[in-house]
């Protein structure tokens, strides 16, 4: 309780509407700025990994150097130094913690004030087992007991690299290899943690699984690496946050998260995403590049994505589902909240390899205040696709007048029997809505939160009940100041 | 009997056109009163200046309302107070279930006047009681507002508010419509049914039908911008056989 009166007053006082801006105050690890193959090395050694992962990333490296940075998304940033940046920190503490009791306390408050319960006999008990990232190394897994009695492995991805180092040689990079783009090749050079998760074969995994992403540290980059194997006849369901602290300098966070579907399984992917927006001028904020990528590769298999986006003040991310198994089928929930001088680049990947594949994308764009947002979207069917089915569902909301809202999407089909729709509609809230709304009684402010949660309903729905109500306030935060 | 609402003197203009000119009114607590006029002359503009519409500038006169200055109020406020429009074309919210806007509403006003909010449950609870004495069954409280409903179905969810918002004052505002015999029907029993010694009703229409089915107590006939002429309902029947030329400036 003393914690979370203490937050509120920061809120109170900073008069700002970012209610995790706040810096832990702790002793960090931090390798030397700047990006070189002896940082890598150095990186990989603080880790004590294995030769061949060290080879990959210098290899990821060398090819990154001969990249350029994409230009093609709709997005304008002051262009990144990349030897201007951290490529490792971690806080100070004892040498892998054995239980909760050897995590550093202020680590622990620190995910208290987020509330992200890291004690396991807290309110979300039994329902969901958390993975803590705090900069560049995981802090604390929950419940990894428990899950361990069902076969379920979850923990840091740095530790799978350790005790279970076939499933992620043969997992790691297989989804998106390292000469995928600019950021997944940057991220596999110098990614320094993130999740694992396999669920064998058979098995529902019986709690949800969370990974928290906290950036604590000044000009520090997060190069998070999640990877999630789904065996045959499994099923699990997979949440992640993140925030970051309130800081005028630009934080870059380039993560990739692998996902692999095998026979009849299931995941259900979503994202909960408040990095830093920056302030009300468009200072400071989270550059966010971000690749994701799920390979349904067995028959029957499902991907579902699910995305709130409301932070970062540039963001670029498409989620893909690659459709290889025969009736395997993707799914994208979208809704994407700018507001001020934030930006977004998103949208998603279907591609159909497989017959009988279908996919399904529903995007829900809210741009307020000066924001800017694109979805971006491609459907591919591949020539041996047959019967390959896709709907996509593009909305765009604005609020005022001085924001911008755009929809590119890519459609490429080599199958005659693919069925492909494709809708897209444009609206503003308008002036007759909120009067009807302020008549009986409802506050503007209130009005517009209404009509944004009809709008994104369809999305909303998707998430798991005890996130769904924490995004829908973080919907409500994220608009404030946008009306009026 | 208490007066509860008295414009004094008011002018409004839309777009800069002045509509409304030097208008005077007071409807007292348990009256009902009825404004007709020809179509076009700004019996609209009346319903949107009380109830505080953006766009709507009242360029000089007052408006009391249960004795507080009304203008100085803003729209959320005023129907607090107890002011309600029955809107003739209530407009679509998709996405959001009729339980859920009435909810907010009926808590907005509880809020404002000290009480508890009431939770989901005893919300809806109430609210299907109230539902069924309109005629509106559990499926059509879980539809987003307004949208795809019929004509009828829309006045009756808008009878349905009115009903759960307990107003003081409720307008209809019919000044244009079509005048669906069937959707009127559906109001003018909520309206019928809410009336007591308290709660008043200001009618805006164009017809005298309406009249037929919510007997005013006052008739008031608008033209030019106020009203030139009041009387009890048989005025109504001299305006079915006669129609407004005999109000309207020539032209």
């Amino acid at each position: 309780m003393g914690d979370k009166a203490e937050i509120k007053q920061i809120i109170d006082e900073s008069g700002d509407k970012y209610k995790y801006g706040f810096v832990t105050d702790i002793d960090s690890d931090t390798a030397p700025k700047g990006l070189s193959a002896d940082i890598i090395r150095l990186i990989s050694a603080k880790k004590g990994e294995p030769e061949w992962l060290l080879e990959r990333r210098l290899k990821a490296f060398e090819f990154w150097q001969t990249l350029e940075e994409p230009t093609w998304a709709k997005l304008k940033y002051d262009k990144i130094d990349y030897q201007d940046l951290y490529y490792y920190s971690a806080p100070k503490q004892k040498a892998a913690p054995k239980s909760l009791a050897e995590v550093n306390p202020e680590l622990l408050k620190t995910y208290d004030k987020l509330g992200i319960p890291l004690k396991e006999q807290e309110m979300l008990a039994g329902v969901v087992a958390v993975d803590a990232v705090f900069d560049s190394v995981s802090v604390a897994t929950t419940y990894r007991a428990k899950l361990a009695e069902k076969g379920v492995i979850f923990c840091s991805i740095s530790e799978a690299i350790r005790e279970y180092p076939d499933l992620v040689k043969q997992y790691l990079g297989s989804v998106v290899p390292y000469t995928d783009n600019f950021f997944a090749c940057l991220n596999s050079a110098v990614f320094t943690d993130g999740s694992f998760v396999y669920i064998p074969k058979g098995v529902r995994c019986p709690m949800e699984l969370s990974t928290y992403f906290r950036i604590n540290a000044k000009n520090t980059g997060q190069f998070e690496r999640t990877l999630i194997v789904a065996d045959d006849d499994s099923y699990v369901s997979y949440l992640e946050g993140c925030t970051a602290p309130q800081r005028d300098e630009n934080q870059l966070h380039a993560a990739i998260v692998e996902i692999v579907v095998l026979n009849n399984a299931e995941v259900k992917y979503s994202t909960v995403q408040n990095w830093y927006p920056g302030d009300k001028d468009g200072k400071g904020g989270v550059y966010n590049f971000v690749t994701k990528r799920a390979a349904c590769r067995g028959i029957n298999s499902k991907i579902s994505w699910t995305q709130i986006e409301t932070g970062s003040a540039v963001t670029w991310k498409y989620p893909s589902c690659v459709l290889q198994g025969d009736n395997s089928v993707g799914e994208f929930y979208s809704v994407a909240l700018t507001n001020n001088y934030q930006q977004a680049d998103t949208g998603t990947k279907m591609i159909h390899l497989g017959k009988n594949t279908s996919s399904r994308i529903i995007s829900k764009g809210i741009s307020a205040g000066f924001s800017n947002q694109t979805y971006r979207g491609l459907v591919r069917v591949a020539p041996n696709a047959v019967n390959a089915r896709n709907y996509s569902q593009c909305d765009s909301l604005l609020i005022g007048s001085t924001c911008g809202s755009h929809t590119v999407p890519y459609i490429e089909n080599r199958n005659k029997t693919a069925r492909l729709e494709h809708e897209a509609t444009t609206s503003k809230i308008s002036d007759e809505q909120l009067f009807y709304c302020r008549s009986r009684g409802i506050s503007e402010e209130d009005a517009v939160s209404l009509i944004v949660s009809g709008f994104c309903k369809e999305v909303m729905q998707q998430l798991p009940m005890e996130f769904a109500i924490e995004a829908a306030k973080l919907i409500n935060i994220s608009l404030e100041g946008s009306v009026g | 009997m208490n007066t509860l609402l008295k414009i004094e003197d008011l002018c409004a203009q839309v777009a800069g056109k002045e509509i409304i000119k030097n208008f005077n009114l007071t409807i007292n607590e348990g009256e009902v009163h009825a404004i007709m006029g020809p179509n076009g002359a700004g019996k609209s503009t009346l319903s949107y200046v009380l109830t505080g519409k953006p766009g709507y500038e009242v360029t000089s006169g007052h408006i009391w309302f249960k004795g507080k200055d009304l203008l100085k109020m803003s729209v959320e406020e005023r129907s607090r107070e107890g002011l309600f429009l029955i809107m003739q074309y209530p407009v679509e919210i998709p996405g959001v279930p009729v339980t859920s806007f009435l909810k907010h509403a009926v808590n907005a006003q509880r809020q404002y006047n000290g009480e508890p909010e009431l939770d989901t449950m005893e919300f809806i609870k109430y609210l299907r009681e109230e539902a069924k004495k309109l005629g509106i069954d559990n499926e059509m409280l879980k539809r987003p507002v307004n949208v795809g409903f019929s004509g009828g179905e829309k006045k009756r969810l808008e009878a349905l508010q009115m009903t759960i918002l307990k107003p003081s004052l409720a307008i209809l505002d019919e000044a244009d419509s079509g005048l669906d015999i069937d959707a009127i029907k559906v109001v003018s029993n909520g309206v019928n049914a809410l009336r007591n010694e308290h709660r008043s009703l200001l009618i805006i229409t164009h017809y005298q039908k309406l009249l037929t089915y919510i007997k005013p107590d006052f008739v008031h006939v608008f033209a030019d911008g106020h009203i030139v002429k009041s009387g009890d309902q048989s005025l109504s029947e001299e305006i079915e056989q006669n129609g407004y030329a005999a109000y309207t400036r020539e032209q």
